[in-house]
C-alpha cells in the first residue's frame, strides 16, 4: 500500500506506519516545501539544493514550460508570458488586477481575470498549479513514496474567493488539501514549538504581495489567535514599484499628470514610452536595489530600457524610507487595529515575531520595535518559518499522532460576514476575529403567497453598505413548502469550518423540510471550468478517472477500516455485546467489498458502517470531554 | 449524544451562575477544544470529524457567550424562560434612556471640541460610564445568582447592552484622540 511507509525499529513510538504529509509555503515571491522528518521539520530541497522556488512561471515558444529560476531569468524579455507574484490576482477581478500595474495582458472573464499568454488564456488558478505540482513531485521524489495530502498556507486576511482560488489550484496539481492555513498561524506554531513559549505574540508578516498581522495566545500548547488584520494587496512588491515611480519622475521620463488613481506607471505604459519588458527590468532591478539598502546605506539604481537607455540614479536609505513611508504607515495602522480588536495594549506583548523576506527592511524593524517598545524576535528564518509550520500542522492532519502532539491550533476568520438586507445594507452574522469552527443561525421568512425559494447574498467585509464590502456568493434555496406569506420560518445556518470556508444549509421548521441550496460563488472557477481544465492537465493525463473514483474509494475505505478498529480497541467497552457485533459485522462486509472493484459497493460499504459507528462515535467524543475536564490527557490508558 | 445537548456551563463542567471562575473557564475551554476539534481526527472517519466540527463549533460558543457578562447574563436569563430579547424588546426605564441621551449629548460636543480641550470632559465622561456599567453588573449578580429573579434581569441586561454599545463608541473616539 502505497500511502504507508514502515519506519525503522525503535524511530518512532508510535506504531509502524507515518503517512506522508507536507507543509506549503505559497507565496508571491517563493515558494517552499517542508515535512516533518523523523520528528523534526524540514524544509525540501531540489537537486541543486535550492529551498527556494521562485513562484515565477514561463509559457515558453517551444510549449512547455519553465517553473522557478529558469522562468525568472527570460522575465524582462518575455514578459506577457513570464508571470510573476500570480497569487496576487487569486480571486480577483480586473478591475483590481489593473491595480497592481503589472506588464500582462490581462483578459476579462467572469468570475477572475485571466491572462493572455503564448499558451493561451491561464487563470492564476492554474499558474499557481504548475508551481503546487513542481514542488509535489519534489516532495514525492525526496521522501520516496504518495503524499496523503498537503497544508497550504494563505495569508490570513485573504478572503474566501482567494482561499477557493488556491484550493483549485491544489487540486489542479494533484494534492489533497489537508487544510488551508493562515501565514501568521503557521509561523506561531514553528515559532512557539521551537521555544517553548508562552503569553501574547504577534506576527508581523510582510509577504511579497500580502501584508498580516495576528495577535496570538499561547497557553499550555494551545495557540489561539486573538484577533488579525492586514491588506492583502500590500506587500514587498509595493516597495519595488514605489522605486519605479520614483525613477521615472526622477528621471523626468514621463510628464506625471496628478489626477486621482493614476499613477507614472500607467502613464509610462499608455504613451509608450516605456514597453512591459522595461516595466519589468526596471521592477528587477527596483527589488535588488530594495534588498542592498538593507545591508548598505547607498545603492545605484541602474537599468537598460529596450531602447539602448540606461537610467542610472543614487538611491540612500533614507530617500527609500521617504518614498515608501505611506506603505510602512499602512502595516502600522492595521497592527493598531489588531490591538485595539484584541483589546490589549502593545505593552502586553512578550514578543513579535517577523515573518517575510520584507521584514529584512531596516526601516520596518525600527517601526515595529518602537511600537512594541521591544527588538523583534528575528531568531527563525522569515522565509522558511511559514513553510516549517505549516508541515508540523500537516504532521498532525494526516493522523500521525505521537506522545508530544498535544497541541492545537485555534483560528479566527478575519472578515465579518454578512447578509445583503433591504436598501443594499449588510446586516452582520459573524464577526470578524471569532474563532472556528463557528455557526450562527438566521430566520427568514417569504414575502408572497407560496414562494418556493429565496436567494441570500453573503458578503465580506466590514462596511454598512453591499457596496462596499466584497461579494462572497449568493445562496438559493429551493424546495421551501407552499404557505402564506410570512408564515415560513426559514432557518438559515451559516457554517465556517476549520479551513475558514461558509457552507450554509437551511430548514423550514414548521414543516420541517430541508431546502436545497445552490452555491452561486461571485469569484473563482466554475466546476465546469475546474473539470476542463483538470482534463487537460498533465495529473489526469496520466490516470484513468473511473480508475481514480476507485482509487480514491477504495483508499476511504482503509481509513475507515483502520479508523473503526483503533477507536474500538480503546473504546470498546462503551458498546454492548450486541452493539459489538453489529459493528463488527460492518466493519467485515467492507473489507470483503474493498477487496474488489465494485465502486458503487465500496462507497455503500463505507456509509454504512458512517452510519452504523455514529452513536459509538457520539459517545466516544462524550468520554473524551469528560476526561479533558476531568484533567487527564485523552491518550491515558485507562483501565 | 450528551455533549451536543448540554449548557454551555454543563459542557465545561462548571457550575451555573453569573459569578465565573475566568480561569476555570479558560482551562476548562482549552482542555475541551484539544479534545473534540477537528484536526485532532485527522485519522479519523467522515462520521468522527462531523461530531467534532459540530463540539468545536459549540465549545468555541459556549466560550464567547460565558466570557463576556452581557451575554452570560443574557443565557441565564434564555436558560430559565426569561429571553431578553435583546433585538426586539426597547422597553427602558425613563430615567435610563435620559442619562442615555445626555451621554450622547457630550460625546457629541467633544467630537465637536478641540482636541487639547477633550480630555478632562472626557475623563469626567469615562467615569460615568464605568460607573454604570460596574454598577448594573452588581445589580445582575444579585438578581441573577443571589435572587434568582431573571425577568428582572432581563430589564437590567437591556440596560447593560445600551450601555456597552455606548462604551464602544467613547472607545473608538478615545483610540481616535490617541492616535492624532
Amino acid at each position: 500500500m502505497a500511502l504507508l511507509q514502515i519506519s525503522e525499529p525503535g524511530m518512532s513510538p508510535e506504531p509502524h506506519q507515518r503517512r506522508l504529509a507536507i507543509g506549503i509555503d505559497l507565496g508571491t515571491t517563493n515558494s517552499l516545501v517542508a515535512t516533518v522528518r523523523h520528528g523534526v521539520p524540514e524544509v525540501l530541497a531540489d537537486e541543486e539544493g535550492h529551498l527556494l522556488l521562485p513562484s515565477v512561471v514561463r509559457y515558453r515558444e517551444d510549449g512547455r514550460l519553465d517553473v522557478g529560476e529558469e522562468a525568472m531569468r527570460l522575465a524582462a524579455v518575455d514578459p506577457h508570458n513570464t508571470i510573476v507574484s500570480a497569487k496576487r490576482l487569486m480571486g480577483r477581478g480586473l478591475e483590481d488586477a489593473r491595480k497592481l500595474r503589472s506588464p500582462y495582458e490581462f483578459v476579462d472573464a467572469p468570475g477572475m481575470v485571466k491572462l493572455r499568454t503564448r499558451a493561451g488564456e491561464k487563470s492564476p488558478v492554474e499558474v499557481s498549479a504548475e508551481i503546487l505540482r513542481v514542488l509535489r513531485v519534489r516532495a514525492e521524489q525526496s521522501l520516496g513514496g504518495e503524499l496523503v495530502g498537503a497544508v497550504i498556507t494563505v495569508p490570513a486576511y485573504f478572503d474566501d474567493a482567494q482561499r477557493q482560488a488556491t484550493k483549485d489550484a491544489a487540486r489542479l496539481a494533484g494534492l489533497e488539501v489537508l487544510r488551508l492555513l493562515n501565514e501568521p498561524t503557521a509561523a506561531a506554531v514553528a515559532y512557539g514549538l521551537d521555544n517553548g513559549a508562552e503569553g501574547l505574540f504577534v506576527v508581523y508578516d510582510l509577504g511579497g504581495g500580502t501584508f498580516d498581522v495576528s495577535m496570538l495566545r499561547l497557553t499550555k500548547g494551545v495557540f489561539e489567535v486573538i484577533a488579525t488584520g492586514g491588506d492583502s494587496a500590500l506587500g514587498g512588491d509595493d516597495f519595488d514599484r514605489a522605486i519605479v515611480e520614483w525613477a521615472l519622475e526622477e528621471t523626468g521620463t514621463v510628464e506625471h499628470q496628478q489626477t486621482a488613481g493614476s499613477s507614472v506607471i500607467d502613464s509610462a505604459l499608455g504613451s509608450g514610452v516605456l514597453t512591459s519588458g522595461d516595466l519589468r527590468a526596471m521592477l528587477v532591478e527596483a527589488r535588488r536595489a530594495k534588498e542592498a539598502l538593507s545591508d548598505h546605506p547607498l545603492t545605484t539604481y541602474s537599468v537598460r530600457l529596450s531602447d539602448a537607455t540606461r537610467v542610472t540614479l543614487p538611491l540612500s536609505q533614507q530617500r527609500f524610507e521617504q518614498i515608501t513611508r505611506a506603505l510602512l504607515d499602512r502595516t502600522l495602522n492595521a497592527t493598531r487595529r489588531v490591538l485595539r480588536d484584541a483589546k490589549l495594549g502593545a505593552d502586553q506583548v512578550s514578543g513579535v515575531v517577523l515573518v517575510g523576506g520584507a521584514t529584512r527592511m531596516p526601516q520596518v524593524r525600527a517601526a515595529v520595535g518602537q511600537m512594541f517598545g521591544k527588538p523583534p524576535l528575528t531568531d527563525l528564518d522569515p522565509d522558511k518559518v511559514v513553510a516549517l509550520g505549516a508541515s508540523i500542522q500537516a504532521n498532525l492532519l494526516a493522523g500521525n499522532r505521537s506522545a508530544d502532539d498535544d497541541w492545537l491550533l485555534l483560528d479566527v476568520i478575519p472578515l465579518s460576514l454578512g447578509i445583503e438586507t433591504m436598501g443594499g445594507l449588510v446586516e452582520r452574522l459573524i464577526a470578524r476575529n471569532s474563532t472556528i469552527p463557528v455557526a450562527r443561525a438566521q430566520e427568514f421568512t417569504t414575502f408572497k403567497d407560496g414562494q418556493g425559494a429565496m436567494a441570500i447574498h453573503v458578503v465580506q467585509g466590514e462596511r454598512e453598505l453591499v457596496a462596499d464590502c466584497r461579494s462572497l456568493a449568493r445562496f438559493e434555496l429551493r424546495g421551501i413548502p407552499p404557505m402564506a406569506a410570512g408564515a415560513a420560518r426559514i432557518r438559515v445556518t451559516f457554517q465556517v469550518d476549520a479551513d475558514g470556508l461558509l457552507s450554509v444549509t437551511a430548514r423550514e421548521l414548521s414543516s420541517g423540510v430541508g431546502a436545497s441550496i445552490q452555491v452561486k460563488p461571485s469569484y473563482g472557477l466554475s466546476d465546469d471550468e475546474i473539470a476542463t481544465m483538470l482534463q487537460s492537465s498533465f495529473v489526469s493525463a496520466e490516470q484513468d478517472m473511473k480508475l481514480r473514483a476507485l482509487r480514491e474509494q477504495q483508499v476511504e475505505a482503509d481509513r475507515m477500516i483502520e479508523a473503526t478498529r483503533a477507536a474500538l480497541a480503546v473504546d470498546g467497552d462503551l458498546l454492548h455485546t450486541a452493539e459489538r457485533q453489529d459493528i463488527d459485522t460492518l466493519v467485515n462486509r467492507l473489507i470483503a467489498v474493498r477487496a474488489g472493484d465494485d465502486l458503487a459497493a465500496i462507497r455503500a460499504g463505507v456509509d454504512s458502517l458512517a452510519r452504523g459507528t455514529e452513536i459509538f462515535a457520539g459517545r466516544r467524543m462524550d468520554r473524551s470531554v469528560a476526561k479533558a475536564l476531568a484533567g487527564r490527557k485523552v491518550d491515558d490508558v485507562a483501565p | 449524544m450528551k455533549a451536543l445537548n448540554s449548557s454551555h456551563f454543563e459542557l465545561f463542567g462548571l457550575s451555573e451562575g453569573f459569578a465565573i471562575d475566568r480561569e476555570a473557564l479558560d482551562s476548562a475551554f482549552r482542555r475541551v477544544q484539544s479534545a473534540v476539534h477537528p484536526d485532532r481526527f485527522g485519522a479519523g472517519t467522515d462520521t468522527e470529524r462531523r461530531i467534532a466540527m459540530q463540539l468545536a463549533t459549540q465549545a468555541n460558543e459556549a466560550y464567547r457567550t460565558l466570557r463576556d457578562p452581557l451575554l452570560r447574563a443574557a443565557y441565564l436569563c434564555e436558560l430559565h424562560g426569561a429571553d431578553p430579547q435583546v433585538h426586539s424588546n426597547t422597553a427602558m426605564p425613563g430615567e435610563f434612556l435620559l442619562t442615555q441621551m445626555e451621554w450622547r449629548e457630550q460625546l457629541e460636543h467633544l467630537e465637536s471640541v478641540e482636541s487639547g480641550e477633550a480630555g478632562a470632559p472626557l475623563a469626567v465622561l469615562r467615569g460615568q460610564i464605568d460607573q454604570a456599567r460596574a454598577a448594573l453588573l452588581a445589580k445582575l449578580a444579585d438578581a441573577l445568582d443571589r435572587q434568582r429573579e431573571f425577568f428582572l434581569a432581563s430589564g437590567l441586561v437591556r440596560q447593560l447592552m445600551f450601555v456597552e454599545r455606548f462604551n464602544e463608541d467613547l472607545s473608538v473616539f478615545e483610540d481616535r484622540l490617541e492616535s492624532s
